[in-house]
């Protein structure tokens, strides 16, 4: 029992839990799933497809913050990759009426991410060679990068018109959404990469200790310039998912304050903002945790002018019952 | 009992940790005006113990009496509120502040003009001004306490612990970073402080330095308490023997057999010509043979670290060549010289050896891994095979090999960082200051462990602040003063005159 309350998942799972239970109080055909059309639908299914963004930006945080960095860069970078794919499928309508894209779909794909890698590769460099403070870096790129998307759209919001490319955001697979499958395959990639090789031990150890680790022959720069990399690329992936959610790029509100909710489901998750240990796992739940609490929120009804203090006061319970110091608080209490 | 100098008295404490009793059934009693010793090696709870007394743990068992009174300290400034401080084997001042302002840390004197807003600077520098001057340190407060010495850090971490009107002075291993002349004044605050009646204890693992300063001794072995000496009737075998359990033998090149004659015929593994890097090191040559101990000797501050780093290409050199079985090496990254079959355990374990959340067999296994590069993985069953082997081998006291080597002891976290290094099978092993801060058998065991490895056919390069353990395992010795190469000795010289390179002055 006691290995079982102080495995790392114990309490990030618990969390869920409950407010998957809460929101079941609330709205009692919340865990219901129905099958129309050839998929599920339901809250739930609806909380993944909409969590699959945050999911993947998250993964991409988790390791940046496991080898002692930040990026806060990531919701700028999802606003561009949003804007490149957009620009490049552009989308024009043939006198036959039918969508045309500007330029075929998986090269508008492909130059998104790379795009999107560019700028996480921009960051490391920052960080690696020029020994910037991780979020004095991240934070150049965060406000830069909003520019640049604003540049590339011209200020405008751009739709996109050229069908094919909606079912990153909105198509289903085998009955469930695209974009979990995405999310779903993204951390399954990850998970293997840092279990099956010795990517893991080497990110654990930067994180842990990064002199330690240079001594005992880690080439700690390479792997953390790869880790920033990888963390555009994930933004860049999940700007994709968005853009083709929403059916345009807009350069203003395409992941706003995603860089917030992604450390927040980072730290839900689990893993520490000090670097080291950290939890692909965790953050997933963490992801789900705070896309629950805004449906949550939604569902209940709460008007939208005090919908972020409602969310605020729940981060912060839900930051109390994952917190060992207040929860030995409290047991404390009981028992006297 | 009501003997009236006791100032401290600890029963029969006990305390365990997942895997480990720590303590059990421990006693300790200080008297006012006198040095208390409390020895043991690593992993015999000393550390526990000043936890325990200074708050940062709770006793399972056992009671804590002050001046007569029961009292339970429940953190480290409860405990200095009672008037138990102690001062740790590091110091711990804030290099940003000045010398005063670390002084008065936590009580500032405030201004009497704004109620207790503002801080009294002019007070606070006078306060530490005038308590440096009671215990005699001359030292400017106005000073920023990160440009000083380390010896002067230390004096005045002690003194920042007696402000706050100490009866007990724990002071853990204060020594280890301090050379002899250092020490001496270190040692002359200390007897002041006696005099002042203060109750000291003084933990260390040089054996002389007890027998110089301490009155009387208490001995830990295993988390039990073995006994509480004056230091007059208990002599350094004994003292050993009852640490230890055992009587021990020393390890003597001389008793290691093997002749390592014919040397000079064996072609060098590693060879340095010229390496230099300014203000660190001047140009020098080095060789490293095949099953030689090159012990290297100086003083702190000669370059012996400096040179160890320039070898693992921790440092970029400024000038000059390293070749490998004869072939120029491309050297620039730690991890070239894994490549190439080096190993390098760092002076600093804590800082750059250990990583303090990973598991004994994560890092044990990392350097092979970094060495065998990403694609290759070792296998979890890998790993715990060659972390189970290593740990049985250099006998590290470890709960499991999953345990997070910051939890081990300080000796038995160096025998886990050797043992990283000995998983690659290095060719040449370079060992910065690999016995300090651990206790006599550990360091015995690590000398035989040092020979058996040479024996093995690895070149050993072995720094060490102790000329007589330089001595000891050294085929050849080499004496660093003022940044370069001052001489060379062979197996057999003795410490005279190693010391008489050392203290040669320049003309």
């Amino acid at each position: 029992m006691k290995r079982f309350t102080q495995h790392m998942l114990f309490w990030p799972a618990i969390t869920l839990a409950l407010l998957l239970v809460a929101s079941s109080l609330f709205n009692p055909s919340f865990l219901a799933l129905t099958w129309r059309d050839g998929h599920l639908y339901g809250s739930v299914i609806d909380i993944l497809n909409r969590a699959a963004p945050l999911m993947v930006v998250s993964l991409g945080m988790t390791l940046v913050i496991a080898v002692r960095g930040l990026d806060i860069s990531v919701g700028a970078v999802v606003a561009i990759s949003a804007a490149v794919v957009a620009l490049m499928i552009g989308g024009s309508f043939s006198a036959t009426g039918e969508v045309q894209s500007a330029h075929p779909l998986w090269v508008a794909l492909t130059t998104a991410m790379a795009v999107a890698a560019a700028c996480g590769l921009w960051n490391g460099l920052l960080v690696v060679k020029a020994g910037m403070q991780p979020i004095v870096a991240t934070l150049i790129l965060m406000v830069a990068g909003r520019g640049i998307a604003q540049l590339l759209t011209g200020g405008q919001i751009i739709t996109v018109y050229y069908s094919p490319f909606f079912t990153l955001g909105n198509g289903f697979l085998l009955g469930l959404p695209v974009a979990l499958w995405i999310a779903g395959s993204l951390w399954a990639a990850l998970h293997l990469v840092m279990s099956r090789t010795a990517l893991g031990l080497f990110v654990r150890s930067i994180g842990g200790n990064p002199e330690a680790a240079r001594v005992a022959g880690v080439r700690s720069a390479a792997i953390t310039l790869c880790v920033y990399t990888f963390c555009g690329l994930a933004a860049g992936v999940a700007g994709l998912i968005v853009s083709s959610n929403v059916k345009s790029a807009d350069a203003n509100n395409a992941g706003q304050l995603l860089e917030l909710d992604a450390i927040l489901a980072v730290t839900l998750g689990g893993t520490a903002l000090t670097g080291g240990r950290f939890t692909l796992a965790g953050t997933v739940i963490g992801a789900l945790i705070i896309q629950t609490l805004t449906s949550m929120i939604y569902s209940l009804g709460v008007p939208p002018e005090v919908n972020l203090v409602v969310k605020a006061a729940l981060v912060f319970a839900v930051m109390l019952l994952q917190s060992a110091e207040f929860r030995q608080l409290v047991a404390g209490a009981a028992r006297r | 009992m009501n003997d009236p100098a006791i100032v401290l008295e600890a029963r029969d404490i006990s305390r365990a940790f997942p895997g480990v009793q720590a303590l059990s059934g421990v006693e300790l009693t200080l008297r006012a005006g006198e040095v208390h010793a409390l020895m043991g090696q690593n992993g015999a709870g000393k550390s526990t113990l000043i936890k325990i007394l200074t708050g940062v743990y709770a006793p399972d068992a056992g009671s804590i009496a002050l001046l007569g009174n029961a009292v339970t300290p429940r953190s480290p400034i409860h405990a200095q509120e009672l008037g138990i401080s102690a001062v740790h084997q590091e110091s711990h001042l804030l290099p940003n502040l000045s010398v005063a302002e670390n002084i008065c840390a936590g009580k500032y004197p405030r201004h009497p003009w704004t109620r207790g807003g503002g801080i009294d600077w002019r007070e606070t520098e006078r306060r530490a001004a005038e308590l440096l001057a009671s215990l005699g340190i001359n030292l400017d407060v106005g000073q920023l306490a990160g440009g000083l010495p380390a010896a002067l850090q230390q004096l005045a971490t002690v003194a920042r612990a007696v402000s706050t009107d100490a009866r007990v002075l724990i002071l853990d291993e204060p020594t280890s970073s301090l050379d002899a002349e250092e020490v001496q004044a270190l040692f002359a605050l200390i007897r002041r402080l006696r005099d002042k009646g203060v109750a000291i204890l003084f933990v260390t693992h040089f054996l002389d330095q007890v027998y110089e300063i301490c009155d009387r001794m208490t001995i830990l072995r295993n988390g039990r308490f073995v006994g509480e000496y004056a230091c007059a009737k208990l002599d350094t075998h004994g003292l050993v023997a009852a640490m230890v359990g055992r009587e021990l033998a020393a390890t003597t090149r001389s008793a290691a057999t093997e002749p390592a004659d014919g040397n000079a015929a064996t072609p060098p593994i590693l060879t340095a010509r010229n390496i230099s890097r300014r203000g660190q090191l001047k140009p020098m040559d080095i060789e490293l043979k095949r099953g030689e101990v090159l012990g290297l000797a100086g003083l702190l501050g000669s370059g012996r670290t400096e040179l160890a780093r320039l070898l693992f290409a921790l440092d970029k050199r400024d000038s000059g060549d390293i070749s490998i079985d004869g072939q120029p090496a491309k050297l620039d990254h730690p991890a070239d010289a894994l490549r190439l079959g080096l190993g390098f355990c760092p002076e600093d374990r804590k800082h750059s050896g250990i990583i303090a959340d990973l598991s004994v067999r994560e890092n044990i296994a990392l350097a092979l891994q970094a060495r065998m590069g990403l694609t290759k993985f070792l296998t979890l069953s890998e790993q715990r095979q060659i972390a189970e082997k290593l740990v049985a081998a250099l006998g590290v006291k470890t709960a499991s090999i999953e345990t997070p080597i910051g939890q081990l002891s300080g000796g038995n976290q160096q025998k886990a960082i050797i043992a990283r290094w000995l998983a690659t099978h290095p060719r040449v092993l370079i060992l910065d200051e690999p016995t300090r801060g651990i206790d006599i058998a550990a360091k015995q065991e690590l000398m035989n462990e040092i020979l058996e490895l040479a024996r093995g056919g690895t070149a050993v390069l072995f720094i060490s602040a102790e000329i007589d353990e330089v001595v000891r395992v050294s085929d050849r010795i080499m004496v660093l003063r003022d940044r370069t190469k001052a001489g060379e000795l062979p197996r057999g010289a003795d410490e005279n005159a190693v010391y008489s390179f050392i203290a040669s002055h320049k003309t």
